[in-house]
């Protein structure tokens, strides 16, 4: 069975969710501690997000330092599929395995809310079951969530073709060109600040024509990487 | 006991959303004529005895490293704390 490590830092509130969502998807979630300096033989990581410990400095500073982290960077770079969710986000961009920063949101506020985001990118270990342009929803949950980089890196991103996922409708932190996820060159990287492990089964999702609570969309990020890790 | 100070600030071109609001908050009390304000961080790193050189260099790679994020912060200054404060 496909195992994919979910990594747990001081403090961290959606591990537990992340690893149902893995489940759900059919793969074995093998639990990581940050102190951890063996990964488990995980062929893929997911980094949650919902944590605050270590934040004083800058959001996932601290923890892009953690032990565990020099094996996901080293394993990351020989092309394991690495996925950060909001906080994990700001881990993989602190860890410059992502390019740009996360800072505050525009209008200071933590903001909460089921979002609309555009797939960008489908040829990702994590976004291969959706189609290009697809409109998905998850909930969204940040008070620092507002992806940032100098212009020169901003154009290089796009022309890369290294944004994963887009904001529609509403851009909730002031994040530039609407990004709300992007991947590493080789694309094996992908950080997002909306949560997709919230939106998994149906009765515990973001409102839908599902129903309330309805929504699913965000499984297909851990249908994907089970995918491509099959073969 | 020695005092390193490094001061990091946001880029220029980066948004800085606190800065914003204490700009905005300002004229409330009666502080009229700020047209700007950007907020920063400070770092004040303490060692036993005298500031060396090393102590400096070492401070100087911490702020580019760990203290400050170069995408989005500048160090401006890494000095000794300095007369009596």
């Amino acid at each position: 069975m496909v195992k994919i490590g979910v990594v747990t830092f001081p403090g961290t509130l959606d591990d537990r969710d992340a690893a149902r969502a893995v489940r759900l998807a059919g793969a074995e979630a093998v639990e990581l501690w940050h102190k951890d300096e063996d990964l488990k033989s995980v062929d893929a990581v997911v980094l949650p997000g919902g944590f605050s410990y270590g934040d004083y400095l800058r959001c996932g500073a601290i923890s892009s330092l953690s032990p565990v982290m020099g094996k996901v960077i080293e394993r990351a770079k020989a092309g394991m599929p690495v996925l950060g969710i909001c906080n994990g986000f700001q881990v993989l961009c602190e860890a410059h395995l992502l390019p740009g920063a996360l800072i505050r949101n525009d209008h200071q506020k933590f903001i909460c809310r089921d979002q609309k985001l555009e797939v960008v990118r489908t040829d990702t270990p994590w976004t291969s079951k959706f189609t290009a342009g697809q409109e998905i929803t998850v909930p969204l949950k940040n008070g620092e969530g507002n992806f940032v980089c100098d212009p020169d890196d901003l154009e290089r991103i796009e022309g890369e073709g290294q944004v994963v996922f887009r904001y529609r409708e509403f851009n909730p932190n002031g994040s530039m060109n609407d990004i709300a996820g992007v991947c590493n060159e080789a694309g094996n990287v992908v950080g997002l600040m909306p949560h997709p492990e919230h939106a998994v089964e149906a009765g515990f999702g973001p409102q839908s024509e599902a129903g309330p609570h309805g929504g699913t969309d965000g499984l297909g990020l851990f249908t994907s990487v089970l995918t491509q890790l099959v073969g | 006991m020695g005092v390193i100070v490094v001061e990091v600030m946001p880029k220029p071109e980066i948004l800085d959303p606190q800065g914003k609001a204490i700009s905005t908050a300002l004229p409330r009390l009666g502080f009229e004529g700020f047209t700007g304000v950007r907020q920063g961080k400070r770092f004040e790193l303490t060692v036993d005895g005298e500031v060396t050189p090393e102590h400096l260099d070492a401070a100087a790679k911490a702020a580019e490293s760990l203290l400050s994020n170069p995408i989005i912060e500048d160090v401006i200054s890494v000095r000794e704390l300095g007369g009596e404060a």
